[in-house]
């Protein structure tokens, strides 16, 4: 802990983050292997991946908690390692898993942080009540939190978060896991918290919930930014939808290809199981030129489907590998980080 | 959120530490979160509630006879080594439970406040004070109804007792240690007792150091938690204890000095 007083300076206030080639391995397992962010102040910040893809061992970087094994990482201009205590008092982080007490009960926990946070006994007693009432947790205040559900708990760690009004507030996966219902208000939160002012950088699986709220979206994959833009910028990228087709004879293929490329003007991905192709579709209009066109030339389909995209098909198109696979070898990743925390 | 707006990181001043005064704020604070865990599990007051009326109970009538002749001349010599026994267990159980602990996602939460890095931990260990005062309270019940009364009055198992919390406390630290670095609650159990036993009995709590062999002699009489028991007898007996006591305040002080901040490294390594 250095001992010496920063003044900010005012030159670097639009980033809210700036990370440079961060990189952080667990034994052979290179769980971030070079990651640059820029998240402008103001911003929602959506980092997008399937799981194990790096997106929680970067929020822990970018939040103190984990020291990067190289690469740097400034938050409102101030490194991460050298002045992490700064940092913390910019920051609030509600992790993926609820990073709240299970002992105790919703007061006491918000009570808690803000006594530690620097409130006064009664000052920390009126924010627990005032945050319970606006994330609807009053009536359960006092039950221990053993009895809350998956959503309610979010939302305490949330409010958690809250409690110092940080200017950058860390969401990791905030909706996994929670029914649809739930997942809109915890949406709507997200949005009343960007009209405030605050910075958020949210990790998310889910394509559309980045769509939804993100300003822009990184998409990271194996510890790496694959694709960076706005969301409609992405979606261009891999087509406002995908249209489908299955062969009904698999030899037909290339020539399909040839043919989508001659029409539509655009790429289209083979998927594993061969006789299936995938294009990004711009323009719904042309499909029936190309269905034409498959008849002149004797190709027949067995199947035509039109897809709105997908992470799958983002990180197909972006990675020409598939986002499964990848999942299944995380879990043994997330293992390890956790084994690495014990 | 519901009012103000946010003020803009880059419009804040701030320091990058943390004063003495947060420090013990938070530490306060952290201690807070301790006690209230106490008391919505009361259950794991188990090991401070039996073990010292088994103890005193048992050595006293196993032991007394052949030690001092009988129970009752022993029970004074004994109690005061029961008492530093039973604390100092019971600070093994505080390495094993903060590792329990640290499992959680809390102290994920913990590790990105800006609070003193040391606060969960002290806070953590200075909660457990008061397991080893329910400990000392209960040893020394269970001693007056078995007919102990200390020669120095009421008063002297009131500073004897708070030399031997204090004692243990500074010696959690060690067993905090390894509660941090330890994969398991339960390896850390194993590694402590590994080291306590050793310390505990190698020591005068139950004889008297004279009646062993040299070598044996040599050691008892350096380990640190024999001038503790030698302080605490000294104390409830009413019999000089100046140099024990010293040895055993500066002991503590230095455990704390070298185990405390080893802690806080590995716990934010940890991290």
């Amino acid at each position: 802990m250095a001992c010496m007083d920063i003044t900010n300076t005012r030159a670097r206030g639009d980033w809210a983050i700036e990370a440079d080639g961060l990189v952080k391995t667990f034994g052979e397992h290179r769980a971030v292997d070079g990651v640059d962010l820029r998240v402008a102040t103001g911003t929602v910040y959506g980092v997008l991946g399937p799981n194990g893809a790096g997106k929680t061992t970067t929020i822990s970087m970018l939040a103190t908690l984990l020291r990067p094994d190289a690469g740097t990482a400034r938050v409102f201009g101030h490194d991460v390692q050298r002045e992490a205590q700064v940092v913390r008092q910019l920051i609030g982080v509600t992790g993926q898993y609820a990073s709240v007490d299970e002992t105790l009960s919703a007061t006491e926990n918000l009570v808690l942080f803000s006594r530690l946070l620097g409130l006064g006994r009664r000052d920390a007693k009126r924010k627990a009540g005032e945050l319970l009432e606006e994330f609807g947790l009053t009536e359960a205040a006092k039950r221990p939190l053993k009895q809350f559900s998956g959503g309610m708990r979010r939302r305490l760690d949330l409010a958690a978060s809250l409690i110092a009004q940080p200017p950058l507030i860390f969401l990791d996966e905030p909706t996994t896991g929670l029914d649809p219902r739930t997942r809109a208000q915890m949406w709507e939160t997200i949005r009343r918290l960007v009209a405030t002012g605050s910075t958020v950088l949210l990790t998310t699986q889910y394509l559309d919930e980045a769509d939804q709220l993100a300003d822009r979206i990184a998409v990271i994959d194996r510890g790496r930014v694959v694709a960076e833009g706005t969301g409609d910028e992405l979606k261009a990228s891999v087509g406002e939808s995908s249209l489908q087709l299955r062969l009904i004879d698999p030899r037909d293929l290339g020539d399909a290809q040839a043919a989508i490329e001659r029409v539509l003007g655009v790429h289209a991905t083979a998927s594993p199981e061969a006789a299936r192709l995938t294009a990004p579709m711009q323009d719904a209009d042309r499909v029936a030129e190309l269905l034409v066109t498959f008849r002149d030339a004797g190709i027949h389909l067995a199947e035509l489907s039109v897809q709105k995209p997908t992470l799958d098909e983002v990180f197909l198109t972006l990675t020409g590998h598939s986002a499964e696979p990848e999942g299944a070898g995380d879990e043994a990743s997330d293992l390890e980080l956790e084994g690495s925390r014990a | 959120m519901t009012t103000a707006t946010i003020v803009p990181g880059a419009a804040r001043t701030l320091k990058n530490h943390v004063g003495f005064g947060q420090t013990v704020r938070n530490s306060f604070s952290m201690a807070w979160r301790g006690l209230l865990k106490i008391k919505r599990t009361p259950e794991q007051l188990i090991d401070v509630t039996v073990q010292p009326i088994l103890f005193t109970v048992m050595f006293t009538y196993i032991f007394g006879g052949a030690i001092a002749g009988d129970a009752m001349t022993y029970l004074p010599f004994l109690l005061p080594g029961i008492l530093v026994q039973t604390v100092i267990t019971t600070s093994v159980v505080t390495g094993v439970q903060l590792r329990e602990d640290m499992d959680k996602g809390v102290f994920d939460r913990f590790r990105s406040l800006p609070i003193a890095r040391v606060a969960p931990l002290a806070g953590a260990l200075l909660a457990d004070t008061v397991r080893y005062g329910i400990a000392t309270v209960l040893t020394f019940v269970a001693g007056y109804v078995m007919g102990y009364r200390p020669e120095a009055g009421i008063g002297s198992v009131v500073t004897a007792s708070l030399v031997v919390i204090v004692a243990a406390w500074s010696l959690s630290w060690i067993f905090a240690f390894f509660g941090v670095i330890a994969r398991s609650a339960g390896s850390v159990q194993g590694i402590s007792f590994l080291i306590l036993f050793p310390l505990t009995f190698l020591s005068n709590a139950f004889v008297q150091a004279d009646t062993m062999p040299d070598w044996l002699q040599w050691f008892v009489n350096v380990n640190p938690v024999s001038h503790l028991v030698t302080a605490a007898r000294g104390i409830t007996m009413g019999t000089e204890v100046t140099g024990d006591l010293l040895a055993t305040l500066v002991g503590a002080a230095v455990v704390v000095a070298i185990f405390a901040p080893l802690t806080v490294r590995a716990y934010m390594r940890k991290a």
